[in-house]
């Protein structure tokens, strides 16, 4: 295994940081992600999770630090990040007033998929996302978890390097979750994908990932493998434990009135 | 260039997609047009108290009244922009590889096609009133060409206005503010040269005014520009793409 992949990282960030105001939502993070592999990024409400993501995908500058997304550092050349890069975002980015194949070519169209590739590349894309079907009604006619499959379709559509995805499955039911699960697992798969996913899930974590870390008021308070970290508390601890301890209490502890609100508001779109 | 262009019509081929497909907006939106032309023009016209030249009254607010109408509903624009914001739109956008002109560019020559919509309204109300309308396909084309240049402008100036308050509520407060000074701060209804000093320095500085002054002269027969169609457009193009300018600048911002 001397491949290459194992010097260059997917996700490189040193002392990256952000603040709003006197708020450190971000403070001073160092992750390491190599390629191919998925990454849990787990918190409480407002623990930087989405900030965290946000200045990786080139939506937020960062205030002080660096970070390189495969290969690019996201200040000077944020155009190459956006090209190698995949996103689905907290908020449901699909537009409901739009068909979910016009989302897609929408998509194919501002990635500069060639002409000809486009038509196989947004069918591939449906029928690999369970679409087929569906792909000339109304967004705004779909369950909460075809939205997010139709999000995945466009943010994989142009074969991304790596996937940034801000809880893909809130206020998804038990089927369309693990649907949401399978699809990605299929992507590292047969494509190598390097995935970031934040989660409340802790399931959804150790089912996931290959790796994950812990935020906390914009730390990393801990990162490892999730049965490393569950080992590490005690014979019997379950992955809600490992989270209850580093993650600083209750999951809607530190959450701000907005925050729920805008989290119930995404549920309930989904829902 | 070639990938302005494409990118720029694929924001422009999905607006209007959404538009044909959910017309009411724009439907209702001409009820105002019809309200000014019918009821204030008619009424205006019997007072007979604005000197307006050789136009009748009606003729002379029938240009006014469709910058008007494009004035009204391309600064709504800014809604829709901070209603993709709170969706995720916009941020599905921007973490696209494409230019950011390219996006911002695409929402005003879509908003050009929505005033395109407004203009065969009036020129509808209009013919059925007697207004007489100039027929000349060159004039057509460019009172055609103005409505999408000044959509352009208002759209833009909307968006910058999105970027800068984001949130919807603090919008609509915004956007009542601004529209109706600079309608009446313009020639819409009334003749510069009987406006106060002040009132017509404000005009002067007001697109709003440039755009009404193009159509005054291309849409009525007999109508004539009073800066000139050189100075009209020249304007417009000027103000279109400093706002163009610095929209680009902070659409980014609305996905912080
Ligand atoms: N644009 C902003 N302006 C001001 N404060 C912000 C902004 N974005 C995030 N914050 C604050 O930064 C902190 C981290 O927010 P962030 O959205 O990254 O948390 P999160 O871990 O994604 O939470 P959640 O699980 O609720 O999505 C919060 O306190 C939040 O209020
Ligand atoms: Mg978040």
């Amino acid at each position: 295994m001397n491949s290459p992949a194992l010097e260059s990282f997917a996700i490189r960030t040193s002392e990256l940081t952000r603040q709003f105001g006197s708020l450190t939502a971000v403070d001073h993070i160092g992750l390491n992600i190599p390629y191919g592999e998925i990454f849990g990024l787990l918190g409480a409400n407002g623990a930087g999770k989405s900030t965290v993501i946000k200045m990786l995908t080139t939506l937020l500058s960062p205030t002080s630090g660096t970070a390189e997304v495969g290969g690019f550092d996201i200040i000077r050349s944020p155009a190459d990040v956006r090209r190698r890069i995949g996103y689905v975002s907290q908020l449901v980015s699909a537009d409901g007033t739009l068909t979910g194949y016009e989302n897609l070519r929408l998509s194919a169209k501002l990635y500069g998929l060639p002409k000809a590739e486009r038509g196989t590349r947004i069918a591939d894309a449906l029928d690999f996302m369970g679409l087929a079907d569906s792909a000339h009604k109304l967004v705004r006619t779909y369950s909460g978890g075809m939205i997010r499959r139709l999000e995945l379709a466009q943010a994989m559509l142009h074969r991304p390097a790596i996937l940034f995805l801000d809880e893909p499955t809130i206020g998804l039911d038990p089927v369309a979750r693990r649907t949401v699960w399978d699809r990605l697992l299929d992507l590292r798969r047969d494509y190598g994908m390097t995935v970031l996913i934040t989660t409340h899930d802790m399931e959804e974590a150790e089912e996931l990932s290959d790796k994950l870390a812990i935020l906390h008021a914009g730390q990393i308070s801990v990162v490892g493998e999730p049965a490393e970290l569950r080992a590490g508390l005690g014979a019997d601890a379950t992955m809600d434990d490992v989270f209850v301890h580093y993650a600083g209490g209750l999951i809607h502890e530190s959450g701000t009135f907005s925050e729920v609100a805008q989290t119930r508001r995404t549920a309930h779109r989904l829902g | 260039m070639e990938r302005f262009i494409r990118e720029s019509a694929a924001i422009v081929e999905v607006e209007l997609i959404k538009l044909v497909r959910d017309p009411t907006e724009i439907i209702s939106r001409a009820v105002q047009p019809l309200l000014w032309l019918l009821v204030f023009g008619q009424v205006l016209a019997q007072v007979r108290g604005i000197h307006t030249g050789q136009l009748s009254y009606l003729e002379f607010i029938t240009p006014g009244i469709l910058a008007q109408s494009v004035l009204f509903s391309a600064i709504f624009y800014g809604i829709a922009v901070i209603w993709e914001r709170d969706l995720g739109v916009v941020h599905k956008l921007l973490v696209s590889p494409a230019l950011r002109s390219s996006l911002v560019f695409g929402k005003a020559v879509a908003a050009g096609f929505r005033g395109l919509v407004q203009a065969v309204v009036i020129y509808l109300i209009a013919f059925i009133m007697h207004v007489s309308l100039s027929l000349d396909p060159l004039k057509i084309f460019a009172v055609l060409a103005a409505v999408m240049l000044g959509s352009g402008i208002f759209a833009t100036f909307s968006l910058i206005i999105a970027c800068i308050v984001k949130t919807r509520e603090r919008f609509m407060g915004i956007g009542q503010l601004l529209t109706m000074p600079m309608f009446f701060a313009s020639n819409a209804i009334y003749p510069l040269d009987i406006m106060p000093g002040w009132l017509r320095v404000i005009a002067q500085i007001n697109p709003l005014t440039y755009l009404i002054d193009a159509l005054r002269g291309l849409m009525i027969t007999g109508g004539e520009s009073v800066h000139g169609y050189l100075v009209d457009f020249g304007v417009m193009l000027v103000v279109f793409a400093a706002l163009l300018f610095v929209a680009v600048k902070l659409y980014p911002t609305l996905a912080e």
